[in-house]
Order: structure tokens, then C-alpha cells, then sequence
């Protein structure tokens, strides 16, 4: 061993020259599509910086942030509801949960929406105690939009959520009944924050796909950024332009919501990530865009 | 000599398979009781139901005066709610094979949760019991380490530390050593046999023979879901009466 450390040999690296042309290629083929959306004179680049801050546009964004933070909190809430319901000991319980998660998920989101939007036809009014209001002072468009992607969303977090409770070891639980925790503190002081670990990074993905779903509810006109950028192309006609700010005001959403998802996931790894606690600038890196290196560990 | 735990006729079984089939058993306040068989013979399924992990299917289990899981009103059993069982289980302290530290509390937490918890302790108070706790088992400057920093040997005493701190009348070891590398296995023994002479009650399902030998006031022999024989160590170790409890010595001590 000692003789063949003494003289280092020096060793060649494979080399990939499939990958180098693919590589190549792909460059390539970025940069001329860059350059066709650059120099293409149909686009009135003009246009897309006019409106990208013009008021009408800001009040979509603001709309469109709205309707995606209370339907993922409606969602993450309901979705624990229906998450403990389904592992109650209560079969009637069970069976509704289980009902509503299956109702959800199998009809199309566009279609709550469209349905949310239309529910005065059959309830005209809401009566409670006494007490009547016509049902479309209440189901808005808004009001509609925020009812179906809440409601949708719910059946979604709760598999999230049930998923997370069942992959916590049964040890855990046992553990915490045999210290003479009731089966609630054993529920949110042992096995729901030990579950978040395994719940918040799909739950980070819902909330990026829930930024991006919320233009389905342009079809009520609930005045999301979508809706906002089609009025004023019905008036002036620059469809792409505009559809090109909506474009950019989604990417930068999602964006920053990556870099938050990121440091969520980081600070929920406590205890578990050995050594490595210092932020470098290669995590804010990886954060910020959806690259996800596969780290590598000595062994 | 008051008994700290009784079973009579104790039967378990699950859907077909019957894993506990009447056990009578009894272990002395202040003693330490070593539970050894083979695997499979029902020795952990017994352990867990003395502090109501396993619900038993017939026969009486008791536990100082109080019946495991039930109570007694004008002649009848009521089954107790989950709230009175875990203020009983509070009582009892337990460590498992597979430690089952709380992995995203320190070490320090996972002491003093279940006081502040359960018990109503101030935050101050539980962080002075569980400190002095740490110490005790060797632990002192590990307060601040999560249970994946440490190895088995010290999560399997931050374990034993945090039974300790709900100050239990009885202690159910459930092969406390078995998950251990050979090394370790030491420091967790020794921390129970300080335990032992301070007069802890203890009940002890092992596969460490040497421990049950030296530290163990009564050894009961368990196989095939009943207590074949119990006696005191050297009576078991030199002249175990059964057929059963010689074929396991045999089988053991030759490695």
C-alpha cells in the first residue's frame, strides 16, 4: 500500500464526446429560439414592459396571490380534518372522508369551478336561522373561484397529510403513550411534526401548481391575473404581449415560492441532516432554481 | 414482600395464532425480574401488556392495586377511557429495543417533554430533573445532540433517562440491549444495574444471559406462551427443572 502512494500515476478521465455534442446542440437550439422571440417583429416588446406594472395587471397579481394563499390554507386545513378522519376509529367518519377525497379527485377542477359559479340555480337563497340572503351575494366569482380550489385542494392534502401520519414509525406513537401522552398530545407533539417533514415538500408542489391553477378561474372572470391580462387584450388586441406578462408574473411567483420551499424543507430537516449547517451560496443557488442535485455523501 | 405486578391465567391471542396462553406471573416491589425464553415464546407481548400497549383478551393483570386497563365499580369491569390509561402508563416507565427517542427533539427535550407534559412540571423544574438525569447515565454535555448524533449505546440511556424522568414506580425493559452493537451493550447494563441497587423495581425480557445471572432476584422462563419455571437465578442457571428451560440453557450457552 505505502509504494503505490508514494509515486502518484497520473490517470485519464473517460471522455464523453456524445454528451459534449448533445450538449452543444442544445445550447444551440436555446439560443436561436431566444433570438426568434428577440427579434421577432410581430412581438411589441414595448408592449410587455407597458404593462407588466400597469395597475390593471398589479390588481390580477394581488387577486391571483389571494386566491392561491386562502384556498392552500382552507385546503391544508380541511385536508388534517379529513387526514384524521380517515384514521379514526369511527367507520362512519372513515367512509365520509373517504367519500369526499374520492368525489373530489375524480371530477376535473374546471368543472367545480363552473359549478361553484352556477350553485344559485339550485340555491337560489341560504337560510340560516331564520336569517335569508340571496346565494350570489355570498358565491361571488371570487367567492366561487376560492369554494372550489379550497374544496378541491382539501381531498388533495389530505392523502398528502394521511401519507405523512402513516410513515411515521408505529415505535413513535408507542413511545409517546407508554410516557402517558392522551392519543391528541401523542398526535400534535410526536407524530405531526416529525410527519411534516414528509409532508411539506409535496405540499410546497401543491402550492406552485395552486399559483399556476388559480388561471382556470378566469372562465368566471374572478378578476386573477389572467382574467385581468385577457380584458385588456379584448380592447387593444395584443394577445401574445400580454400573455407574455402573465407568463413572467407566474415564473417569478413560482420562483419565489421555490426559494421558500427550499428553506422550509431545510429548517424541518433538523435533527435528522448530519453536520453541514452553514447557508452557502451554492444552497441559495440550488434553491432558487428547480435544480435538485442528488448530494453526494461519502459512504 | 408486596407484589408489584400479579397476572393470572393471562391469554393473548392474534386473529388465530394464540401467543399467550395463561400466564400466571408475579414480581416483587424493589426486585428485579428477568423475562428469558426463546423468541417467539411471548416474553415482549407479555411486557407490553403490563402497561396496556397490548389490550389481553382474558384472565386478570394487575399492577400495585390496580387492574391493567380496567376498573372495578360495585363488582363490575368498566374499561377505562384513554385518558385514564395514559395516567396510568405515566406511572410505569418503559424503554424499547428500537430506543424510540423522539428524533426531532434533543436530547434534552426528549427528557423533559413528557414531564412538562404530562406531568405539569415547570419548564425549569423538568430541565433540572432531566440534567441531573443525563448526568446519572453518563450523558452530561450530550444535552444539546439529536438522537441520530449519538450512537445506539447513548440513545438507548437518553431512553432510559427519559423513563426515569416521570419517577415510575416500575420500569419494563423490552430487550433493551438487543438492537445494540456487542461494544455498547456494556454501558446500557451498567446503567440498569445502578437502577437495580436502588432498589428499582424492574422487569427485564433479555437474551443477556450474564446480566439475568448476576443482577436478577427472580428469573421466570418463558416458551410456547406460558411460564414454563421461575426461580431465583441460581437455582435456574444450575438446576433449571424443566425439559424446555434445559434445552434453551444448552442451546445458549454453547456459543
Amino acid at each position: 500500500m505505502s509504494e503505490a502512494t508514494a509515486t502518484p500515476e497520473r490517470v485519464v478521465p473517460v471522455r464523453h464526446w456524445g454528451r459534449l455534442a448533445a450538449g452543444v446542440l442544445a445550447a444551440l437550439a436555446l439560443a436561436a429560439l431566444l433570438w426568434f422571440f428577440a427579434t421577432n417583429d410581430n412581438i411589441r416588446w414595448s408592449a410587455v414592459g407597458r404593462y407588466l406594472f400597469g395597475p390593471t395587471v398589479l390588481e390580477g397579481v394581488w387577486v391571483t396571490l389571494q386566491l392561491t394563499v386562502l384556498s392552500m390554507v382552507i385546503g391544508v386545513v380541511l385536508g388534517v380534518v379529513l387526514a384524521v378522519m380517515r384514521q379514526s376509529k369511527n367507520g362512519v367518519l372513515r367512509w365520509v372522508a373517504g367519500l369526499y377525497v374520492w368525489f373530489f379527485r375524480g371530477t376535473p377542477v374546471l368543472v367545480q369551478i363552473v359549478f361553484w359559479f352556477n350553485i344559485a340555480l339550485f340555491v337560489p337563497t341560504i337560510t340560516i336561522g331564520g336569517f335569508s340572503v340571496s346565494t350570489n351575494t355570498i358565491v361571488t366569482s371570487f367567492g366561487a373561484a376560492l369554494l372550489a380550489l379550497a374544496l378541491n385542494e382539501a381531498a388533495y392534502m389530505a392523502e398528502i397529510i394521511r401519507a405523512g401520519i402513516t410513515s411515521i414509525d408505529r415505535g413513535q406513537a408507542e413511545a409517546a403513550s407508554a410516557l402517558g401522552y392522551t392519543p391528541l398530545q401523542t398526535m400534535t407533539h410526536i407524530v405531526l411534526p416529525q410527519a411534516l417533514r414528509v409532508i411539506v415538500p409535496p405540499t410546497g408542489n401543491e402550492t406552485i401548481n395552486m399559483l399556476k391553477t388559480t388561471s382556470l378561474v378566469s372562465v368566471v372572470a374572478a378578476q386573477d391575473l389572467l382574467t385581468r391580462v385577457q380584458e385588456i387584450s379584448a380592447r387593444n388586441y395584443l394577445v401574445i404581449e400580454l400573455l407574455i406578462v402573465a407568463s413572467i408574473w407566474y415564473i417569478a411567483l413560482t420562483t419565489v415560492a421555490s426559494v421558500g420551499q427550499y428553506y422550509l424543507e431545510r429548517r424541518l430537516s433538523r435533527g435528522y441532516a448530519r453536520g453541514r449547517k452553514r447557508l452557502t451560496a451554492g444552497d441559495l443557488l440550488r434553491g432558487l432554481l428547480p435544480i435538485r442535485t442528488t448530494e453526494r455523501r461519502p459512504s | 414482600m408486596t407484589e408489584a405486578v400479579i397476572a393470572r391465567d393471562v391469554r393473548k391471542a392474534y386473529g388465530s395464532t394464540e401467543v399467550l396462553k395463561g400466564i400466571d406471573f408475579s414480581a416483587a416491589a424493589g426486585e428485579v425480574t428477568c423475562i428469558i425464553g426463546p423468541s417467539g415464546g411471548g416474553k415482549s407481548t407479555f411486557l407490553r401488556c403490563i402497561n396496556h400497549l397490548e389490550r389481553i383478551d382474558s384472565g386478570t393483570l394487575q399492577v400495585g392495586d390496580e387492574l391493567v386497563g380496567y376498573e372495578r365499580r360495585r363488582g363490575v369491569l368498566h374499561e377505562l377511557r384513554e385518558r385514564q390509561i395514559a395516567a396510568r402508563r405515566a406511572k410505569i416507565g418503559m424503554v424499547f429495543q428500537s430506543f424510540n427517542l423522539f428524533p426531532h427533539m434533543t436530547a434534552l427535550r426528549n427528557v423533559m417533554d413528557a414531564p412538562v407534559r404530562v406531568l405539569g412540571l415547570s419548564k425549569v423544574e423538568a430541565r433540572d430533573r432531566a440534567l441531573t438525569l443525563l448526568a446519572r447515565v453518563g450523558l452530561a454535555g450530550k444535552e444539546g445532540n439529536y438522537p441520530q448524533q449519538l450512537s445506539g449505546g447513548q440513545q438507548q440511556r437518553v431512553a432510559i433517562a427519559r423513563a426515569l424522568a416521570m419517577r415510575p414506580e416500575l420500569m419494563l425493559f423490552d430487550e433493551p440491549t438487543s438492537a445494540l452493537d456487542p461494544e455498547l451493550v456494556g454501558e446500557v447494563l451498567e446503567v440498569m444495574k445502578d437502577l437495580a441497587s436502588e432498589g428499582m423495581t424492574m422487569i427485564v425480557v433479555t437474551h443477556e444471559m450474564g446480566f439475568a445471572r448476576t443482577v436478577a432476584d427472580q428469573v421466570v422462563f418463558m416458551a410456547d406462551g406460558v411460564v414454563q419455571e421461575h426461580g431465583s437465578p441460581a437455582d435456574f442457571f444450575t438446576a433449571p427443572r424443566t425439559d424446555r428451560a434445559r434445552d434453551f440453557l444448552g442451546k445458549t450457552i454453547s456459543h
